[in-house]
């Protein structure tokens, strides 16, 4: 990085384009420290693979995590760059979203988590919408966030599926680390189509769903039909479902409907969840909670921001997301999200653990991601305090060992 | 001795009536942040009849034998929080009909027993300006409440200025909410929204005119125009304008109307006040500014900051916050100065934004807004430092009285969240005594 530096210096078509835009300069340095060998020091080092540990060093190389340890076991080689920051945590992970499909905006033609023309549509990729320079992602990557799992929005029964990107870079292709990673599925009052148009009640969702999985069954592959070569995977268990539930009988159809057919489903949102946790914790199924500051109302109108804290509590695998806004805030944060379940009721290791492991092991990439720990994805957090303090800010993200985030937030 | 004793405390009760004296009642030991004043260590705040008559410590506070007194080591006591903007109670105001409506008053809708009160209780909020919404350029007349309990009828949260009037302000809009494309008499541009504005404060000037040259003479007066009475009262600064604006080049826009017009306004969200802070604190006019988590939503707000509250303390403005509830959470109304403070503003300023601020804004420095003697005993008691995320509203008390206590089952849910705690509350019974189940 030091060598970078220099070379910027000392090229004057460089240093007049820097002086130009600082934005043009956060890509130069992002281009040329591709690659580039950084020393991180944290009076804190959340690991997550472990307990903090005081005076850490995470050593970066080639976009990999090289070694993490305390100051004194870790000696730093000096050609690195080194980076210094109060507390450093894991690349956070927001583990349900749809920013990048949706933009802030809020305008038509940034608006594509929803097409409404049809209920059942799980042949809709998020890659094909995903935009990877959308001002949220970069918001939410100046707060720590490093990994999205982004998608449709949940206002359809079936409105398509979703991915798992990293937060910068350039084209989908560059970002993307899974690009069909589960197919949502709404259930309750926000999936229901009006004007005598189907599902116009909860049990007609589920007798639709039941009728896509039954036919799927029989589906050969030939002639090629996009919807049932996605059922068919949910079928063999390839693919999950993400079934946004939030009363507690369509938690239970949920439920009902993965011992039906033996598929796997992530539960997301359950507003009622206190009130079936035994059940939930029974199924065995992960829960991605709405977002602790989420508005009670409607279907949500029981949620609590202690659900999180006692959905932990139950032993269920727990991951906090920043959820599906129609309108302001256009995108929550998941570190602000986290950082109110700490204050009603969990415990701040638990809660990092919502947005970084435990939200890792639930989106399948735990091997890679969400954790402190030699091999692992250079993926880091920095912040000048206490993350969860309002006042406090992220001082840099690290995305695969490039430093993408200098702005003070 | 006995019944002597008896006839006494007789004597006295009947005297307390007579006055209408409570014992007054000491908290003590806390860390009190006055917000006039420097914050106080170890503190006494000494509350009687609704009213603070004492603030200060061991050595400048004298308790008297009768008080009574409640512990409060470890916690801190600020003053109650003031909300200038918020959609809590469920109020209404205008209709499809047109846009500028300023004889329509949330007054004749707001439900006393809405649960979402409870919610701005929970938060350390005792007064609140609940208004009508931004679809129009003019929806009404708002209220300034304050957050008592028990409340069975909205008159049991108003307040009355010196002349006995309930207070309230009117709710103006400007930018793309109140323009409605082939809206009928709805505006479909800027520039129209300002022109129909300005006829109808014209119009306000000349219905004020005809009163001023009737004088004495009751046959000369103009006969009754609701909205031109509120639109009157706006001109003669007895009504304040709330002026929901965003971009840079609105809030300009209402600054050349306050100009021409001379009402008192308070700007209310200028998610672009980081723009015009200079224009905005020359004009001497205060802006109300809300934290929301991500720019965008609509197309006004790409620009929104955090470091709104910053650039209008570096400008000077007197600076206020609001929740917009339910845009954001009352229950979580402190976080707005904690937001405000990560992007620079001072703690000092954050926490006046939260109370004396708006109580500036609310025609109201008198009475609310800081803990000094002889104003509205209305204060929170703080488990922590007011701008900790961990930090929880234990207490709410309102002239006096506690309208939130933590520690209470159905409070807490309240402030939680949880099965039953967005349902409205069912009919106060003050004195009821029958059994309901086997009753008819």
């Amino acid at each position: 990085m030091q060598n970078s530096k220099f070379k910027i210096q000392n090229s004057k078509f460089l240093k007049s384009l820097v002086s130009l835009c600082a934005l043009c300069s956060l890509w130069l340095i992002f281009v040329l420290s591709a690659n580039a060998q950084i020393a991180v020091k944290g009076e804190t080092v959340w690991t997550m693979a472990g307990e903090p540990i005081a005076n850490g060093v995470v050593l970066i190389n080639n976009g990999k995590i090289e070694a993490v340890g305390t100051a004194a076991q870790i000696k730093i080689p000096a050609n690195y760059r080194v980076i210094s920051a109060k507390v450093v945590t894991p690349g956070l992970i927001d583990a349900h979203t749809v920013i990048g499909l949706n933009g802030y905006l809020n305008q038509p033609h940034d608006q594509m988590a929803l097409d409404g023309s049809s209920p059942i549509q799980p042949d809709l990729r998020a890659i094909d919408s995903y935009n990877p320079e959308e001002k949220l992602v970069e918001w939410v990557r100046g707060y720590g966030v490093t990994t999205i799992h982004t998608g449709h929005q949940p206002s359809a029964l079936v409105p398509g599926q979703t991915m798992i990107a990293k937060t910068f870079g350039k084209t989908v292709d560059d970002v993307t680390l899974i690009p069909t990673a589960m197919i949502n599925v709404t259930l309750g009052e926000s999936a229901l189509a009006g004007q005598g148009r189907s599902p116009g009640t909860r049990s007609k969702q589920i007798a639709m769903l039941r009728a896509e999985l039954i036919k799927a069954g029989n589906y050969k592959g030939e002639p090629r039909d996009l919807k049932q070569e996605m059922w068919k995977k949910v079928l063999n268990r390839e693919i999950q479902l993400l079934v946004t539930a939030h009363r507690a009988i369509d938690i239970m159809s949920a439920l009902r409907l993965a011992k039906e057919f033996n598929i796997k489903i992530v539960l997301d949102g359950v507003s009622d969840a206190p009130q079936v946790m035994s059940e939930i914790k029974a199924s065995g199924f992960p829960v991605i909670v709405h977002p602790t500051m989420f508005r009670a109302g409607g279907e949500t109108e029981n949620l609590s921001m202690e659900t999180a804290a006692k959905l932990k509590a139950a032993g269920i695998t727990v991951a906090l997301q920043s959820g599906y806004e129609g309108y302001v805030p256009k995108t929550r944060i998941v570190l602000f999200e986290a950082a109110l379940a700490v204050t009603y009721g969990m415990s701040r290791n638990d809660a990092l653990a919502t947005i970084t492991i435990d939200a890792a092991k639930i989106l399948g990439l735990d091997k890679r991601i969400g954790s402190i720990a030699p091999g692992k994805d250079a993926d880091l957090a920095m912040y000048d305090g206490d993350p969860f303090e309002y006042v406090t800010h992220c001082t840099g993200t690290i995305i695969n060992g490039n430093v993408v985030s200098e702005v003070i937030r | 001795m006995k019944r002597y004793f008896c006839s006494f405390l007789v004597l006295v009760s009947l005297c307390c009536s007579a006055f209408g004296q409570e014992k007054p009642t000491a908290f003590i030991n806390a860390r009190i942040i006055p917000i006039i004043g420097q914050p106080i260590e170890q503190g006494i705040l000494l509350v009687q009849n609704g009213k603070i008559t004492a603030i200060g410590d061991a050595r400048t506070v004298r308790l008297a034998s009768n008080v009574q007194i409640i512990d409060l080591k470890g916690k801190v006591i600020m003053p109650g929080l003031v909300d200038t903007h918020s959609h809590i109670g469920d109020g209404s105001g205008a209709d499809g009909s047109s846009p500028i409506q300023p004889d329509v008053r949330i007054l004749d809708s707001l439900n006393p027993r809405a649960s979402s009160l409870q919610r701005a209780q929970s938060g350390g909020i005792t007064t609140v300006n609940v208004m009508p919404g931004s679809g129009h350029l003019d929806s009404g007349q708002t209220l300034y409440l304050k957050l008592r309990d028990d409340a069975n009828k909205v008159e049991d949260l108003l307040l009355y200025d010196k002349d006995g009037k309930y207070m309230g302000g009117i709710k103006f809009a400007n930018g793309t909410n109140p323009i409605r494309a082939g809206g009928g008499n709805f505006p479909g541009t800027r520039a129209k929204s300002v022109a129909l504005v300005r006829e109808q404060f014209i119009k306000a000037q000349e219905y004020k005119a005809k009163i001023v040259k009737a004088g004495n003479d009751k046959t000369k007066l103009p006969p009754r125009e609701l909205g031109m009475e509120a639109l009157a009262e706006a001109l003669d600064g007895k009504r304040v304008v709330h002026f929901h604006t965003h971009r840079h080049d609105d809030i300009l826009s209402v600054l050349r109307l306050q100009k021409e017009f001379g009402f008192k306004v308070v700007l209310q969200h200028v998610s672009e006040a980081w723009k015009v802070a200079d224009e905005i604190a020359k004009a001497k006019v205060p802006a109300s500014i809300i934290m929301i988590d991500a720019p965008g939503g609509k197309l006004e707000t790409m620009d929104v900051s955090f470091s709104n509250g910053v650039a209008l303390e570096k400008a000077g403005a007197l600076t206020g916050f609001h929740t917009d509830d339910y845009i954001t959470d009352s229950r979580l109304f402190l976080r707005s100065a904690g937001l405000a403070m990560r992007a620079g503003m001072s703690r000092d300023k954050a926490l006046y934004g939260m109370t004396m601020a708006g109580a500036i804004m609310l025609d109201m420095q008198d009475r609310i807004g800081s803990l000094e003697a002889g104003k509205d005993a209305d204060f929170i008691v703080l488990s922590g430092d007011p701008v900790s995320v961990y930090t929880h509203v234990e207490q709410t008390w309102v002239e006096g009285k506690n309208v939130f206590n933590r520690s209470n089952p159905l409070d807490y849910l309240t402030a939680v969240g949880g099965f039953g705690a967005t349902t409205d509350k069912l009919v106060h019974l003050d004195c009821f005594d029958g059994d309901v189940e086997g009753g008819q």
